[in-house]
């Protein structure tokens, strides 16, 4: 165990590690060209160009920007391990707003939050050194008064100085927190192979945008802050540090302090260099990080047998090598003949096709995996169905065991009157018995809950299931879709809470509920009725449904990447594959998709399911993950029809079943 | 080289060019001379006859609902702000500057001196880029594929890349779908719908349809087994882009993920991931825009030229291009041999057809296009004349359109004869040619429609079984279909499977004998 852990963090390190040194040296080298801009730039003189001119560029030679440069390589040091230390592959969706709270407070991201505000504090520091004129120290000589001369000049808080560095602190904050809404350190895969450069110049126009406008946000957010709590900075610290405030300057948390132009500009131009350096380092990891890497098929020496394809497939890799080497898999299939050779190859002695074998049933078994989480998804969302009710009959809270009994097949009967187009088909069920058995049940059937099976009238003699199907105890997974209002939810939640009991891990063996248990659960529903009566809990725990279905959905790229590897190596068999070693499969890879066809059509088909993608804008902050569904939809049909396109007649003599046969047969005639 | 002189003379006028068998083009006045064996094959497909008289007329000519409402004159400063949402920046000084209000002399100045000033750039930089200056109908007539987009009933047409179903848009702006196997018509409206370019079905796909207009994307997505006959335009996706319109050209990739789509305003062709509506822009500045779209059929390589003497191919796994500057003109129009090695291209103002061959590809070779170090001439059609019972006929000229059918035995080409002189003519001519061992291309005959009927469109079938399959829309609004038969050696199903058998068979290329 140590030592597989071990190997994976090598193989983590051999594969990111060369990404992000050179992500974090072209930002360090790029950095210069930025502070070049931003000492220019800050120098504005509209009236004096050539004066403006040779000023800045005799700044650029200055010890304290060379000063600076060295202290913001360091920043961006930090900010770049911090980028690699919290990038994500599949995002995490926060389905209601309690939970997105949860996440801001949560200690990692308070590390992180308060980690960007010192670093935006140095840069604004920074800034202001090379600024110069009246930001450049935050302790200045006071102004002297006329009436005494005093022989010791007193030295003064500089307002300006302590603002910079406020709002160099705030907008660290800002952008952590935006960082975390976001979800930018989400990794999105490109819809295209390009070369870095390209990608990286395609993004810049839009990153200065980004970075101007959002930093223009910033700066009014922070002044409405330094209005109303700027004195608690100020007095702290002149009596910490022993200055005095010049009472001759005018204050700057006042109406008239703020609205000073340069003020204004200066603040504005600092977070705008801030925000384009943090920026890139950010573009640049992720443009290094989901770079192609390029997996061998078969190891040349013994010991590269662990960065082999079908071996990392087929491990238990950090995320990102999974993904990489799906990215990798889908390319080799798609573009290079040569590499889908040795996937079709036969080992040496023996000759057996350990390759293919591999390869075809990982991603199967993701594939599988996806299909049965839209099914329990889906059986939620069927039990969210079924409480729209009256209410009536519902509420009854019985007391003793065999009243929940009679509940339950009440339910289970109205639900199968009321709600068949949620349920499962036998060809569903049925394609769906061979395959993988989910990790965390030893049973045979995983998907054969007794609700299923009950209704649909068939009784499955070999599952444990069988000796359960009086039990009230109705086992549900996954993630329940939103229900619309606060009644639904109520009704929703108290049929969720019967399942609680584990009588699927016990097997066949009913356990009976004790009295107090059932008392207690009954007592948990009263008070979660009563909450969720409150406007103000509503608010924070209703779930949103885009949300929780983008939940489902977000590792779905992993998904789209077998869909279209599998179907290209499938495709590619019918002429390359010379030993025949897909056609073996060729049957379980047509129930898998045919199946997972069924159950995506049947998704989107749920209520508050959109049909269409929002519309994105062409932002720097990518949402793909929230359009994943819709291009899985779309990658399964076309992988499907690529199969029959190419082989056309011949999927006649698969064996399949007769459903699967059906749908293959309107696939042939391209009537899907 | 192929000359138009090689070619047998043009059929007599009347009679019309019915299909090809045994090497030979037999034309007659009847459709009933087709042989019998071969009925069955053609039956099915709808020949129509769309004349411009039925098609119901624009209600209005001008695009706003203005002229049916009362004048009314609102403020100064409503109107700016209607100004700027319709037209923009330019709108408003426009509006400032016509303004008959008192007591704004010197904001009326100062936005007639910013107005000139930009008249002034625009028009510098309409003198780099000619085309900026033309309307966008003006721009998309001029670059259409169609022989006369603005005038002619029929503007664009695509056939389905797997089954006997096409498309055609009409000039009142509604797309038809014609099914073989099925009686209902879709008739597909969209709001956005308007001056259509371009078509392209979805490969791999049953019904997905991307219509290139006039503002935006329109990607349709029909139920095939549907009856209805006129579908709602919520079945439509809209992908537009800032600054990327009037949209000329339209391609899918083969593999059937990637839309690409190019408009001559726009120096970037956009990748489109449909299923998404994320696009990625493909910058390439120099030319001006991009006009024409052609995908190779094995996927590899994208031909996108521009309206500038210069073209691009580029490869579509890194996506970098290969620039190929031209003589004499922009690239009319081009098209890839089916394995995805050789392009043949036109170009304006010359009436020659080139032809560029690229190395094999392999995949591995990833980021070059591997183009030849120069073009050659492989078919000169300069006008040439042939004595004929009836007279002389003048025929040669500029390449409008070309297609070469899906097994790569069949070039047509619709050749566009010199608008001064009084006796030439449009006309297709159409090539054989063999793509392996070596390139070869021969004449096989000139097409004619009805008296009086101009060739607008061609398309060739992309799975006919027999032979190639050439449909041609008709300037009288007439769609026929041309069948030739022959036997050919690959099997004539558009599919990707096709091209790893084309792959090894090119290998066997050897370079024994020079090229034509």
């Amino acid at each position: 165990m140590e030592a597989e852990a071990g190997r994976q963090r090598a193989l983590l390190r051999q594969v990111l590690g060369w990404r992000v040194a050179a992500a974090v040296a072209w930002s360090v080298l790029l950095l210069p060209v930025c502070t070049a801009a931003f000492v220019v730039l800050s120098g504005f003189d509209p009236f004096h160009p050539v004066r403006w001119i040779s000023n800045s560029f005799n700044d650029l030679y200055t010890s304290y920007v060379i000063f600076c440069i060295l202290l913001m390589s360091v920043v961006i040091l930090v900010i770049s391990i911090f980028n690699v230390e919290f990038y994500a592959v599949v995002p995490s969706i926060p389905c209601s707003r309690l939970a997105l709270i949860g996440k801001i407070i949560h200690p990692q991201q308070v590390v992180h939050s308060v980690v960007h505000a010192v670093m935006g504090m140095l840069v604004a520091w920074c800034a202001a050194v090379m600024t110069k004129g009246k930001f450049q120290f935050l302790a200045v000589p006071c102004t002297p008064s006329e009436s005494l001369d005093d022989a010791v000049p007193q030295m003064c808080l500089n307002e300006y100085h302590l603002f910079f560095l406020l709002s160099g602190a705030f907008m660290g904050y800002s952008y952590s927190l935006l960082y975390l809404i976001n979800n930018m350190n989400y990794l999105p895969f490109p819809i295209i192979q390009q070369y870095k450069y390209l990608r990286f110049r395609r993004s810049l126009p839009l990153l200065v945008k980004h970075s101007c406008v959002e930093s223009l946000y910033f700066v009014r957010n922070f002044c409405v802050a330094y209005y109303f709590f700027g004195y608690i900075p100020k007095v702290w610290i002149s009596t910490t540090m022993d200055l005095h405030i010049d009472s001759k300057l005018h204050p700057l948390d006042t109406l008239t302090g703020l609205l000073d132009l340069s003020l204004f500009y200066h603040a504005w131009l600092c977070g705008v260099f801030l925000l384009i350096t943090w920026y890139i380092a950010w573009l640049l990891f992720k443009i290094y990080a989901t770079e192609t890497h390029h997996f061998p098929i078969q190891p040349t020496f013994a010991e590269e047998t662990d960065q082999c394809l079908p071996k990392i497939l087929n491990s238990n890799p950090p995320l990102i090598i999974k993904f990489l080497a799906l990215q990798d898999l889908m390319l080799l299939s798609q573009y290079s003949p040569v590499r889908r050779q040795e996937v079709f190859s036969l080992s040496q002695p023996g000759g057996h096709p350990h390759n293919w074998t591999a390869i075809s049933r990982e991603c199967l078994s993701l594939l599988s995996d996806l299909t049965q989480r839209l099914i329990t998804q889906q059986e939620a969302a069927a039990a969210n169905g079924r409480a729209k009710q009256p209410a009536g009959e519902l509420k009854v809270s019985p007391q003793t065991p065999g009243a929940v009994v009679t509940e339950d097949m009440s339910f289970q009967s109205q639900r199968s009157n009321i709600v068949p187009r949620a349920s499962m088909s036998s060809l569903v069920k049925s394609s769906l018995m061979p395959l993988k058995t989910p990790p965390g049940s030893a049973v045979g059937s995983p998907f054969s809950s007794p609700a299923l099976n009950c209704k649909m009238g068939i009784l499955d003699v070999n599952s444990p299931w069988h000796g359960s199907v009086q039990s009230p105890h109705v086992t549900r997974r996954g993630p329940k879709l939103w229900t619309s209002g606060s009644d639904l939810q109520m009704n929703g939640s108290q049929h969720e809470s019967f399942p609680v009991l584990s009588t699927a891990r016990a097997g066949s063996e009913a356990v009976q509920p004790s009295f107090i248990y059932t008392w207690l659960q009954n007592k948990q529903e009263q008070i979660k009725n009563f909450l969720s009566k409150r406007v103000l809990i509503m608010y924070f725990f209703s779930k949103h449904p885009e949300a929780s279905i983008q939940a489902v959905f977000s590792d779905a790229q992993m998904h789209i990447w077998a869909l279209e590897g599998l179907s290209h190596l499938v495709a590619a068999s019918f002429t390359e594959d010379q030993f025949g070693v897909v056609q073996t499969t060729l049957p379980a890879i047509l129930n898998t998709l045919l199946t997972l066809q069924e159950v995506v059509d049947r998704h989107f088909k749920l209520p508050h399911v959109s049909s269409k993608p929002p519309r994105i804008s062409g932002s720097l902050v990518d949402t793909s993950y929230k359009t994943l569904r819709f291009a899985l939809r779309a990658s399964l049909k076309t992988a499907l029809y690529r199969i029959t396109t190419v082989f056309g007649e011949h999927l006649n003599a698969v064996q399949v079943s007769t459903e699967h046969k059906k749908r293959l047969q309107q696939f042939l005639e391209y009537k899907e | 080289m192929c000359s138009l002189a090689l070619f047998p003379p043009p059929p007599l006028p009347g009679d019309i060019t019915l299909y090809e068998f045994n090497n030979a083009l037999v034309c007659g006045r009847l459709y009933e001379q087709l042989p019998l064996a071969f009925q069955s094959q053609l039956a099915d497909l709808p020949v129509l006859s769309l004349p411009k008289e039925t098609l119901k007329a624009h209600s209005r000519l001008e695009h706003s609902t203005r002229p049916a409402f009362i004048h009314h004159r609102e403020s100064l400063w409503k109107r700016c702000l209607s100004a700027w949402r319709d037209v923009g920046l330019c709108g408003v000084l426009k509006e400032i500057a016509s303004a008959e209000e008192e007591g704004l002399q010197w904001v009326k100045t100062g936005s007639s001196y910013t107005l000139a000033v930009c008249h002034w750039l625009s028009s510098l930089h309409g003198s780099l880029f000619p085309h900026l200056s033309l309307t966008s109908e003006d721009m998309i007539a001029a670059f259409s594929q169609a022989v006369d987009w603005a005038g002619c009933t029929v503007r664009a047409f695509a056939w389905h890349p797997h089954t006997s179903k096409f498309a055609v848009a009409l000039l009142d702006d509604s797309i038809r779908v014609y099914n073989s196997n099925s009686a209902t018509i879709p008739s597909l409206k969209h709001r956005l719908q308007r001056n259509v370019a371009a078509m392209a079905w979805k490969p791999l796909c049953a019904s997905i349809l991307a219509v290139a207009c006039q503002s935006c994307v329109l990607v349709w997505h029909l139920d095939p087994t549907s009856l209805s006959t006129r579908p709602s335009s919520g079945c439509a996706q809209v992908l537009s882009y800032p600054g990327h319109s009037p949209v000329t050209s339209l391609a899918w990739a083969p593999s059937g993920e990637l839309l690409l789509s190019a408009s001559p305003v726009d120096t970037a062709m956009l990748v489109w991931d449909v299923s998404t509506e994320n696009c990625v822009q493909l910058q390439w500045f120099g030319g001006g825009g991009v006009t024409y779209l052609a995908w190779s059929p094995d996927g590899s390589k994208v031909l996108a030229a521009t309206p500038s003497a210069v073209f691009r191919v580029w490869e579509a796994q890194m996506w970098t291009c290969e620039r190929w500057p031209t003589i004499k003109g922009r690239c009319q129009t081009g098209c890839w041999s089916p394995d995805g090695s050789r392009l043949l291209f036109t170009v304006l103002g010359e009436s020659v057809i080139y032809s560029l061959s690229f190395s094999e590809y392999r995949g591995e070779m990833q980021g070059q296009v591997g183009g030849s170090k120069t073009a050659s001439i492989v078919a000169d059609l300069s006008e040439t004349t042939f004595e004929t019972l009836y007279g002389e006929e003048r025929i040669g000229g500029e390449v409008h359109s070309m297609v070469w059918d899906p097994t790569g035995e069949r070039l047509a080409v619709i050749i566009r004869g010199h608008p001064d002189t009084p006796g030439s003519q449009t006309i297709i001519a159409v090539f054989r040619t063999r793509n392996s061992p070596v390139f070869e291309l021969l004449p096989c005959g000139f097409l004619r429609g009805e008296r009086g009927a101009q060739p607008q469109l061609i398309a060739f079938h992309p799975c006919f079984k027999k032979g190639a399959l050439l449909t041609v829309c008709w300037s009288t609004g007439k769609i026929s279909h041309i069948p030739f038969f022959f036997v050919s050696a690959h099997v004539p199903c558009a599919s990707p499977s096709r091209s790893p058998v084309v792959a090894s068979a090119s290998v066997r290329e050897q370079p024994l004998f020079s090229e034509l």
